[in-house]
């Protein structure tokens, strides 16, 4: 395939020798997508965005940031201070994690309603648990780096919990650390793998978007495209909703770097580590408190102590997400058909709430049961609710192609999309 | 949808440090720097500042601050250059090898009452008192706080243990504040005239430090307003643009 006849001699050079256009006009013009994609699809390319931000804001605060505990914090600071519009690089990387995590979480669970693991797109999801692994090390380590009070003992209490493993735990955690206690190696080697950790992400992000590409995106109706009247070129149509998706988010974005830049973090990190005072809660950034509610609500198991088995329910919650694509044997994608699975879903986003909720709170009176139930509920949704569902639910009707169903927008089984499917 | 799901979970992160249950809640203030459009009253501020170098300064440093930032708060170039003079500031080593004292300059950074944590301790029996360059910003409540932790003294309730030189303060977590009342009205001379109560000068030094905890806000918020006044114009075009194009999909 060469470049089109109409493009300039350059290009048509340039072309025959590398098909960087071709790809392009492959990959954009040419790539078909369903045309009856709802907003949740805009969760995507807004991850893709935020990574890039990121990684931007990120290299420029690299070019300040002193990685020492002696300096790490007063960095920061000067950052803040004294760097020409140093506050708003810092105020965009800090709350450009949080937002990242919203969107990543979003693009999650649109995933889970619309059945987007199932065959043939089981390896994109899987590429899209392990950009979610790295990115959780990337914010945790990034959160050790202002070298606050709540970096110091976030980064304090997550590595105790590799000491958890049989035998060699204690000697796992001293190599993590590089010494006897979370100090300047540790800071040092977070330091570099947080730099690196982000462009491991770009190379996943890569195959998950390879992945993609070979089959198409998935729809709200969760059914394959038949034919050419089903699709509509990604540009213009979906680049322009993307950028207009993208305005939006930015507005919501700008509000919080410019207007509420510390409204989800944690004042005690605004206070230097102190290595001797443990502060009174060691509560990590918002996007974790379900996880670590998970690990903090797990008692004694058989013969398995508590913290160990906390640790492996706190793992094994990310990484049963890889399995899902077998869990699930219902053979309908979209919940839209599936009137049982449904409502089960908005049970594991109520779920994930509360675990974040009791994450917030030690581990007392109610906190306990509670967080209690919600692990035990969060695995079995995914162990045994997921294949049993699959199994006994009766299906809806599908509709037999994507635009028999939009163009007939009151037919019967559309009518019944549950509120998730507003445009 | 999704600012129910992005509300949702600021509560659950302002919900997560919960303190101790027996602490009554700080009173909320009105502040001029409150809101989307405040900024620092600098009348205030400079009150404020006047009161840190009076009496807080004896104990507290301030290290993330030069005497040249205070212009932020409108001080000129020829008062900050007097407010740096009247300080002293050890420098050096100088050509004998040996640490100096001259008179501070603007680029200084303010001057540390103690040289290092020992000899704080040293002078102010074991007590530490925390550097409050950044303190509006680490406290929950913010300036809130600061400003009630310095009118909160009392006599302990009946019946309370004291610990040796603890004072009882209603808004301290624990309540035994090792902090002496620094404040009582009337301890400095304000250069204005305005009258030094107990509130008049627990709500300016507030003010000042909630400027020194972050002296770029107002250039975040006029920043923010600009930005935002872009991308609204920005979104609503690409809005048109994206019903245009899709007008004939639906
Ligand atoms: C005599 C020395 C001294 C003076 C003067 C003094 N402080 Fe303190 N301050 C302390 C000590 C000591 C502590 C530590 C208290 C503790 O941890 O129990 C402290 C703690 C504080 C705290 C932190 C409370 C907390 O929540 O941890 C603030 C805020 C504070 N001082 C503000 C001020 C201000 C404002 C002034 C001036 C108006 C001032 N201090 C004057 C000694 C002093
Ligand atoms: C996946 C992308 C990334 C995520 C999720 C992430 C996350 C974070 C977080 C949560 C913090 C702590 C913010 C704070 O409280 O101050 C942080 C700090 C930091 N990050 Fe990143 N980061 C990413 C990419 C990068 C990259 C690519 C670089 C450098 C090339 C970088 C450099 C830094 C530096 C220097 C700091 C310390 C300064 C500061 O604390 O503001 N980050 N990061």
């Amino acid at each position: 395939m060469a470049a089109a006849p109409q493009q300039s001699k350059i290009v048509r050079w340039i072309d025959h020798r590398l098909p960087i256009f071709t790809f392009m006009r492959h990959e954009l013009n040419e790539y078909p997508t369903p045309r009856n994609l709802s907003y949740w699809w805009n969760f995507g390319s807004l991850s893709g965005i935020m990574l890039v931000i990121m990684i931007l804001t990120g290299i420029f605060l690299a070019m300040q940031y002193t990685p020492h505990v002696d300096y790490a914090f007063d960095s920061v600071e000067r950052i803040m201070r004294d760097v020409n519009f140093g506050w708003l690089l810092r105020y965009m990387h800090m709350n450009g994690a949080s937002l990242f995590f919203v969107v990543v979480y979003i693009h999650l669970f649109r995933g889970l309603y619309y059945g987007s693991y199932k065959e043939p797109r089981e390896l994109l999801w899987m590429l899209g648990v392990v950009i979610l692994l790295l990115m959780m090390a990337t914010a945790f380590m990034g959160y050790v780096l202002p070298w606050g009070q709540m970096s110091f003992w976030a980064a304090k209490v997550i590595t105790n919990l590799f000491s958890a493993i049989p035998v060699v735990g204690d000697g796992i955690v001293k190599w993590m650390w590089g010494g006897f206690t979370v100090g300047n190696p540790t800071l040092n080697r977070f330091y570099s793998l947080h730099y690196l950790l982000p462009f491991l992400i770009v190379g996943v992000v890569a195959l998950h978007l390879i992945a993609l590409h070979q089959h198409g995106s998935n729809n709200p109706l969760g059914i394959d495209r038949k034919g050419p009247q089903d699709s509509i070129p990604f540009h213009p149509y979906y680049t322009v909703k993307d950028m207009f998706g993208l305005g939006v988010f930015l507005i919501v974005y700008a509000v919080f770097v410019f207007y509420l830049p510390d409204a989800l973090g944690d004042p005690v990190n605004y206070v230097p580590a102190n290595p001797l005072q443990t502060p009174l809660e060691i509560v990590p950034e918002w996007y974790f408190l379900p996880y670590y509610a998970i690990l903090r609500s797990v008692p004694d198991i058989l013969f398995i102590p508590a913290k160990l088995a906390g640790v492996l329910c706190l793992f094994g919650a990310i990484i049963v997400l890889f399995f899902l694509p077998w869990l699930d044997t219902s053979r309908v994608r979209s919940a839209r058909f599936r009137p049982v699975y449904k409502w089960v879903f908005w049970l594991l986003v109520i779920d994930v709430v509360v675990l974040g909720y009791c994450g917030a709170h030690r581990p007392e009176g109610w906190f306990i049961v509670a967080g209690r139930l919600a692990t035990l509920y969060y695995f079995l949704h995914f162990i045994v609710l997921f294949p049993v569902i699959g199994w006994l639910e009766r299906p809806l009707p599908l509709p037999t192609s994507i635009s028999a169903a939009v163009t007939k927008k009151s037919s019967a089984p559309v009518a019944a999309a549950s509120s998730m499917e507003k445009h | 949808m999704r600012a129910a799901i992005l509300a949702g979970f600021a509560l659950l992160a302002l919900a997560a440090p919960a303190g101790a249950q027996d602490q009554p809640p700080v009173p909320r203030q009105s502040w001029s720097f409150d809101g989307p459009f405040g900024t620092y009253d600098r009348a205030a501020a400079q009150r404020g500042f006047q009161v840190y170098d009076v009496v807080c300064a004896h104990c507290h440093s301030m290290k993330l601050l030069h005497y040249r930032d205070l212009a932020g708060i409108g001080y000129n170039d020829d008062e900050i250059k007097a407010i740096a003079a009247s300080k002293q500031v050890t420098d050096g080593p100088n050509d004998q090898g040996e640490m100096f004292q001259r008179p501070g300059r603007p680029f200084d950074a303010f001057v540390a009452p103690f040289a290092n944590e020992q000899a704080a301790r040293a002078a102010l029996s074991g007590a530490l008192p925390p550097d409050l360059s950044l303190i509006v910003k680490a406290r929950e409540g913010g300036a809130d706080y600061v400003d009630a932790l310095l009118q909160g003294y009392k006599s302990p309730p009946p019946g309370m243990k004291m610990v040796e030189n603890m004072q009882y303060n209603e808004y301290f977590l624990g309540h035994q504040i090792a902090m002496p009342a620094p404040l009582a009205g009337s301890d400095v001379q304000y250069a204005d005239g305005t009258k030094p109560t107990l509130t008049q000068e627990a709500h300016d030094v507030a003010t000042f430090l909630a400027w020194a905890s972050e002296p770029t806000m107002e250039e975040r918020k006029y920043t923010g307003a600009k930005v935002l006044i872009f991308l609204v114009v920005m979104t609503g075009v690409l809005y048109g643009a994206k019903r245009q194009i899709w007008a004939d999909v639906h």
